[in-house]
C-alpha cells in the first residue's frame, strides 16, 4: 500500500528545490490553480503532486468528497496540514485545544444563533462608521477598505466592542502582513530566512506590541462591572502573557477575515461586472428598505437574518467562482480509502474548493456568473452538497457561515442603497495575488463610488 | 404525496436554527449536543417550515427525502 501507485500529474514550471527536489512547490508559488486543475484534467477523481518531501492526494468529483470530508478527525488530521499558520498564531499558544474544540468554543459563545441579531447591528454600524468619511464621490482600494472594515467587525463581534474601540488601521495593515506571510515555502520550513516571513515575524511583534499598551491601559483603568468587560479582560485576570493572548486572537479572527473580506470585494467586482444583476439586487433592497407610508422602515440589522434572495443568490455566485480557500488539506492519520485506493498514514490528501466549483457536470457552463443556479428548483448549491463547496462540507463545514452570509448582506444592504460604483481599471485587471496560501485581491483594484440621488 | 425528515447527526453542528424554523418537527440533544428529529413523516402543512429548515442549516445536516412506504 503506497500512493505511488496514484499518477503523479506532470509539471508546468520546473522544480527549482534542492537536489532532493521540492516537487511541484514551485508551481505552487505561481500558479496552484493552474496545478489543481490539471490534476483533475490528467488525473481524474484521485490525483497525486508533491509539496516539498510530502505527497498530497487531491480528490475531486461528489464520490470521493464525500468520503473526504465525511472521514472523522481521527482518520484526517486538519491542524497538521497547515504548517505555515504555526507562526502566525504563535509557538506554544496552538493548542491546547483541538481545532474541533475551537471550534466548538466559537460556536458555543460568539457564533451562537441567539447572538446573531446583536452581531447584526454592530456590523452595520461598523459600516456606517467607514462610510461616514466618504462625502459625494472618491474611490477606494478594495483590498485595503475591506481589510480594515472586516478587522472593525470581526474583532468587534468574536473579541468585543471595549477591544475594538482600541484598534486604528494600524492593526489591519499589521494584520494584512501576517496573511501575506503564508508562502508555500513553508511546506519545507515555516522559519525560513526569507522576506514575506521576516516582514510576518515582525508585524506579530508589532502586534503583540498593540494588544500590551492595551492591556496596560486595562490593569491601570481597574476593574469594571461585568456587563462592560470582554474577552480581553477575561484573559487579563488569568494572568496570561500578551504573547499568548494576542496569538489567541489571531487565531480567533484568523478565519473570518481574509475571506469575508475577499468575498466582499469579489462580490462588488461581480455585480460591476454584471450590470444587469446589479440593477435587480439595487432595486431588490430599494424595495426592502423602502418606507412608504413612512411608518419607519425595516432595519438593515434585522433584514440581514432574513432573506434577501437576489442579493443572496449574487453572493453564493461570487463564493462559487472565488472561494476565498482554494485548497483545503488533511494529514492521513489512520488508512483511508478514497476512490477506491487506500491512502496510508503520513499522505496529505486534500479537496480544492476552486477545482469543485466548477465542475461541468455538476455546475453548467462553470465559468459563467449566473445567480439564477440558486434559484428554486434548480438549487444547486443544496443539489450538489459534496461539489459546492465554498465553506467546506461535512464535519468541518465552516461554523461561520451564517455569520458570513449575514456580514455580506449587511455591507451591501448599506452600500448598495447609499452609493454607485464603478471599475476605475480594465475589468480582467482585478485578479487575485495567489504567490502565497492565503489569496488576496492584487493591488491595484480601486473602484470609484458615487452617492446615489434617491 | 408525504415526506420524511432525515437528520445526518455526523454532520449536525448544533447550531439549533432549525428549531426556529420548524419547531415542532426539530429537537434537540443536550448531552450529545445534536438535533433530534421529533416527527419523521411529518403533516404535509409543516412541509414550508421543514423545507426552511434544510436550507438555512449552516451545516447541511437536514434533507427532505419523498417517503417510500406509501
Amino acid at each position: 500500500m503506497s500512493v505511488s501507485e496514484i499518477r503523479e500529474v506532470s509539471y508546468a514550471v520546473p522544480d527549482d528545490g534542492p537536489a532532493e527536489g521540492w516537487g511541484h512547490l514551485a508551481e505552487m508559488r505561481v500558479d496552484p490553480v493552474g496545478l489543481f486543475e490539471r490534476v483533475r484534467a490528467e488525473c481524474g477523481d484521485l490525483g497525486r503532486f508533491r509539496l516539498a518531501d510530502k505527497d498530497v492526494v487531491l480528490v475531486s468529483g461528489a464520490e470521493a468528497q464525500e468520503q473526504f470530508f465525511r472521514a472523522p478527525d481521527s482518520t484526517l488530521d486538519q491542524a497538521a496540514a497547515y504548517p505555515f499558520m504555526t507562526p502566525i498564531f504563535g509557538k506554544g499558544v496552538v493548542f491546547d485545544a483541538s481545532p474541533e474544540e475551537r471550534q466548538q468554543m466559537l460556536k458555543n459563545q460568539a457564533l451562537r444563533g441567539d447572538m446573531m441579531r446583536g452581531h447584526a447591528s454592530t456590523i452595520e454600524r461598523e459600516i456606517r462608521r467607514m462610510v461616514a468619511d466618504w462625502g459625494d464621490e472618491g474611490e477606494i482600494d478594495l483590498l485595503d477598505w475591506f481589510a480594515e472594515l472586516t478587522i472593525y467587525t470581526t474583532s468587534a463581534c468574536l473579541i468585543g466592542k471595549p477591544f475594538r474601540e482600541e484598534l486604528d488601521p494600524s492593526f489591519a495593515r499589521h494584520y494584512h502582513d501576517l496573511e501575506r506571510g503564508t508562502d508555500a515555502l513553508a511546506y519545507v520550513d515555516p522559519y525560513l530566512d526569507i522576506e514575506s516571513f521576516r516582514v510576518r515575524d515582525a508585524a506579530r511583534e508589532r502586534l503583540v506590541e498593540l494588544v500590551q499598551g492595551i492591556i496596560d491601559r486595562r490593569v491601570a483603568r481597574g476593574t469594571v462591572p461585568r456587563d462592560e468587560r470582554d474577552l480581553l479582560d477575561v484573559l487579563i485576570s488569568i494572568d496570561t502573557s500578551a504573547d499568548y493572548i494576542t496569538g489567541i486572537f489571531i487565531s480567533m479572527m484568523f478565519a473570518g477575515h481574509h475571506t469575508s473580506s475577499g468575498t466582499a470585494a469579489w462580490a462588488l467586482i461581480e455585480l460591476m461586472r454584471h450590470p444587469d444583476v446589479m440593477r435587480d439586487v439595487v432595486a431588490e433592497l430599494d424595495d426592502l428598505y423602502a418606507d412608504p407610508d413612512g411608518t419607519g422602515a425595516v432595519e438593515v440589522s434585522f433584514q440581514a437574518l432574513r432573506s434577501i434572495p437576489r442579493l443572496e443568490a449574487a453572493l453564493k455566485e461570487t463564493l462559487r467562482l472565488h472561494p476565498p480557500l482554494i485548497i483545503l488539506m488533511r494529514v492521513v492519520r489512520e488508512e483511508i480509502e478514497l476512490a477506491g485506493h487506500r491512502i496510508p498514514p503520513g499522505a496529505v490528501v486534500a479537496a480544492s474548493p476552486r477545482v469543485s466549483n466548477r465542475i461541468p457536470e455538476d455546475f453548467p457552463d462553470p465559468e459563467t456568473f449566473d445567480p439564477g443556479r440558486y434559484v428554486d428548483p434548480r438549487q444547486e448549491d443544496l443539489q450538489n452538497r459534496w461539489t459546492w463547496i465554498p465553506f467546506g462540507a461535512g464535519r468541518h463545514r465552516c461554523v461561520g457561515n451564517a455569520f458570513a452570509m449575514m456580514q455580506m448582506k449587511a455591507i451591501f444592504s448599506v452600500i448598495l442603497r447609499d452609493f454607485e460604483f464603478e471599475m476605475t481599471q480594465p475589468s480582467e485587471s482585478y485578479r487575485d495575488d495567489v504567490s502565497k496560501m492565503v489569496i488576496q485581491l492584487e493591488q491595484p483594484c480601486r473602484v470609484r463610488y458615487r452617492r446615489r440621488v434617491r | 404525496m408525504s415526506f420524511r425528515v432525515v437528520a445526518d447527526l455526523d454532520l449536525c453542528q448544533g447550531h439549533r436554527m432549525c428549531q426556529g424554523e420548524a419547531p415542532a418537527v426539530f429537537g434537540f440533544d443536550e448531552a450529545a449536543d445534536h438535533v433530534t428529529v421529533l416527527q419523521e413523516r411529518p403533516d404535509e402543512s409543516l412541509r414550508p417550515g421543514v423545507e426552511s429548515a434544510v436550507k438555512h442549516c449552516p451545516a447541511w445536516a437536514l434533507a427532505i427525502e419523498p417517503d417510500e412506504e406509501e
